[in-house]
């Protein structure tokens, strides 16, 4: 990341979602820059995943606006964000199981053979999407046997690793991960978080909601604290202890507001921020 | 996406070679029947002179090629994770239909069967529908209608069997030869409809989403396929294929009987769970259902020249049947 301004990637102003008379997202902000991973965290009702979705199509937001490369625009569903270059690995829905690792791949985008079988009869190129599948994964370093084993003979980081290479794959501008290691022992996560430093080393902005703070403080270059359906806070984990960021995101601690402002604008801000104790605990 | 650091040999993983060629035949769930089918072929050779020849096999196509034509739509329902219980009784009403209205002379021949056809696809057009946009589960939809489908081809026959049945809804029953051995065109067409579904379901991206859906839907959804509108289809064509097999019927017996294909729902569940296919949806093949129809058709042809009693043959259809689920549930532990 560079000192001049850059402009954020993927951008929300004041997002606000209610479900009768329980407010989800509440005036929300959001900036993603370029190249960053971008860890979101919150507690359980922070508004969170109702954030996650409205950046991704899966959901409608009652107010506010979302900017893309600084142009606004509204994505109807998640196909929608997907076709503008958003992919999202999901915790537990990532792959087909009984696929193989090309179909899984290509699922959904499938590329038939050239010529007449493939206009007239449909029919697909499994050696072209194979070969470009195998080149995915050994460009994010994901070693397996064989490409042609339904995933549901891999492990939990392999099948992981599937699905972010899928995500890398046809991300042009975003990649989504909700949860990547909630399933994961510690040397498959450790694998996944290689694979998310390898994608932002490619140059794509990632979106890593998690739970588990060593690893958003591991991998993240920006944290993005969501409270009660707002962003309370974009810290940088050098600057804090987890135990702060932990209480900021509880609301034991308290970020100054105007500090809190800067710091979505610019990823630097963070060093300006100030943090008061708020009293409680 | 366009890479541009593309190593002119993928170092590893490579794409053809798989973890060996014997390793993946024995994970394939096809297998398994194949191998049943051929021992049984073995074991009915030795024990009765008649059944190793052209003429018997041609007769237990034959014999199969109704509900191993249903079972080819079973077999695409079962790998959305479905069931389709209505399938016989969508069949008795197509034959009846067809025949009725050839036989009375209200359309042409032609017109009749094309009639009956599709009035089959759009029994399987209503169940998809119900089973996607209430949505319903299958089971239920097509138990309930089973019932509507029984019903109606009753009133319409007014339990009459249909006879005198014009020359094109009897074509399929006649045959060619083969050498010495006399085929029906039904039974090649069973063959030709079995192989272009294997087609369809294995070398396009129809097939791929058919089982994408069958192994979860939510994934499917969010990969951007349309779940709803596969569904319906997949139904539809399915109560297309159930159309063929009314004609089969009709060109088999030279009848329209509306008692016909009352058992041909759990029999057609029978062939494609003999065949290795998964009631869970999203594994099996379409030429596993082939084996496991002709698994049916081997045992009752062959301890039929033994001499063994057609009751010893339901049983021991039953224990093959409980055998292969038994198969299919073990299979799926090891891979969990």
């Amino acid at each position: 990341m560079t000192d001049t301004p850059q402009t954020p990637v993927l951008q929300a102003r004041g997002l606000v979602k209610r479900y009768g008379h329980v407010t989800a997202l509440d005036g929300t902000d959001f900036d993603l820059m370029p190249g960053e991973v971008l860890a979101v965290i919150g507690d359980n009702g922070a508004g969170k995943s109702s954030l996650i979705k409205a950046l991704t199509g899966a959901l409608q937001p009652d107010e506010g606006e979302i900017l893309l490369d600084g142009r606004p625009i509204r994505f109807r569903n998640p196909l929608d964000a997907r076709r503008h270059g958003i992919e999202t690995v999901y915790q537990d829905l990532a792959v087909a199981a009984s696929l193989d690792i090309a179909g899984n791949m290509f699922l959904g985008r499938e590329i038939r053979r050239p010529g007449l079988l493939g206009k007239v009869f449909r029919m697909l190129d499994h050696k072209r999407m194979r070969e470009e599948s195998a080149r995915h994964m050994a460009d994010l370093k994901i070693g397996l046997r064989s490409l042609t084993q339904p995933v549901e003979t891999l492990s939990g980081g392999q099948r992981q690793g599937v699905a972010v290479a899928r995500a890398v794959a046809w991300a042009r501008h975003v990649v989504v991960m909700d949860e990547p290691t909630a399933a994961l022992g510690v040397k498959e996560s450790g694998q996944v978080l290689d694979m998310i430093r390898r994608v932002r080393d490619r140059g794509l902005p990632v979106i890593l909601i998690s739970h588990n703070m060593p690893h958003v403080f591991e991998i993240a270059d920006r944290i993005h604290i969501q409270r009660l359906g707002r962003r309370i806070g974009v810290i940088r984990p050098a600057d804090r202890s987890m135990a702060e960021v932990v209480a900021i995101m509880t609301g034991a601690l308290e970020l100054d507001e105007d500090a809190s402002k800067e710091a979505s604008r610019d990823a630097s801000a963070a060093d300006r921020e100030e943090i008061r104790a708020s009293g409680s605990s | 996406m366009t890479t541009t650091l593309t190593p002119s040999k993928p170092p590893k993983p490579s794409p053809a070679a798989g973890p060996s060629a014997a390793r993946r035949l024995l994970t394939t769930p096809t297998v398994g029947p194949l191998v049943a089918l051929l021992l049984a072929c073995v074991f009915f050779s030795l024990n009765s002179e008649q059944f190793l020849s052209g003429g018997n096999f041609s007769l237990i196509i034959q014999q199969v090629m109704v509900v191993g034509t249903l079972a080819i739509g079973q077999t695409l329902i079962i790998l959305t994770a479905g069931i389709d219980l209505a399938n016989g009784a969508i069949m008795a009403f197509g034959g009846i239909l067809m025949a009725k209205l050839a036989a009375e002379g209200t359309v042409p021949p032609l017109v009749a069967i094309a009639l009956g056809l599709l009035v089959c696809a759009a029994f399987g057009a209503v169940n998809g529908m119900l089973v996607t946009a209430i949505p319903l589960p299958p089971f239920i939809v097509t138990l309930g209608m089973l019932n509507v489908a029984f019903a109606l081809t009753h009133i319409y026959s007014q339990d009459q069997t249909v006879v005198n049945l014009p020359a094109p809804l009897t074509a399929l029953g006649e045959t060619f030869a083969i050498g010495d051995t006399r085929v029906t065109y039904g039974s090649l067409l069973t063959i030709l409809l079995f192989l272009l579904f294997a087609y369809l379901l294995g070398q396009t991206a129809w097939g791929r989403h058919v089982y994408a859906l069958g192994n979860s839907p939510e994934v499917a959804r969010l990969t951007g396929i349309r779940t709803a509108r596969l569904t319906v289809g997949v139904y539809t064509v399915a109560g297309l294929v159930y159309g063929i097999a009314a004609l089969l019927l009709v060109s088999r017996t030279g009848v329209g009987d509306p008692q016909a294909g009352q058992t041909d729902n759990l029999d057609s569940i029978t062939a494609v769970v003999l065949g290795g296919t998964s009631l869970f949806g999203g594994r099996g093949l379409v030429l596993g259902t082939l084996i496991g129809a002709l698994i049916v058709g081997v045992f009752r042809n062959g301890l039929q020249l033994m001499g063994v009693p057609s009751i010893y043959q339901t049983l021991i259809t039953g224990v093959l049947v409980i055998l292969a689920v038994t198969v299919d549930q073990l299979s799926r532990r090891r891979i969990r």
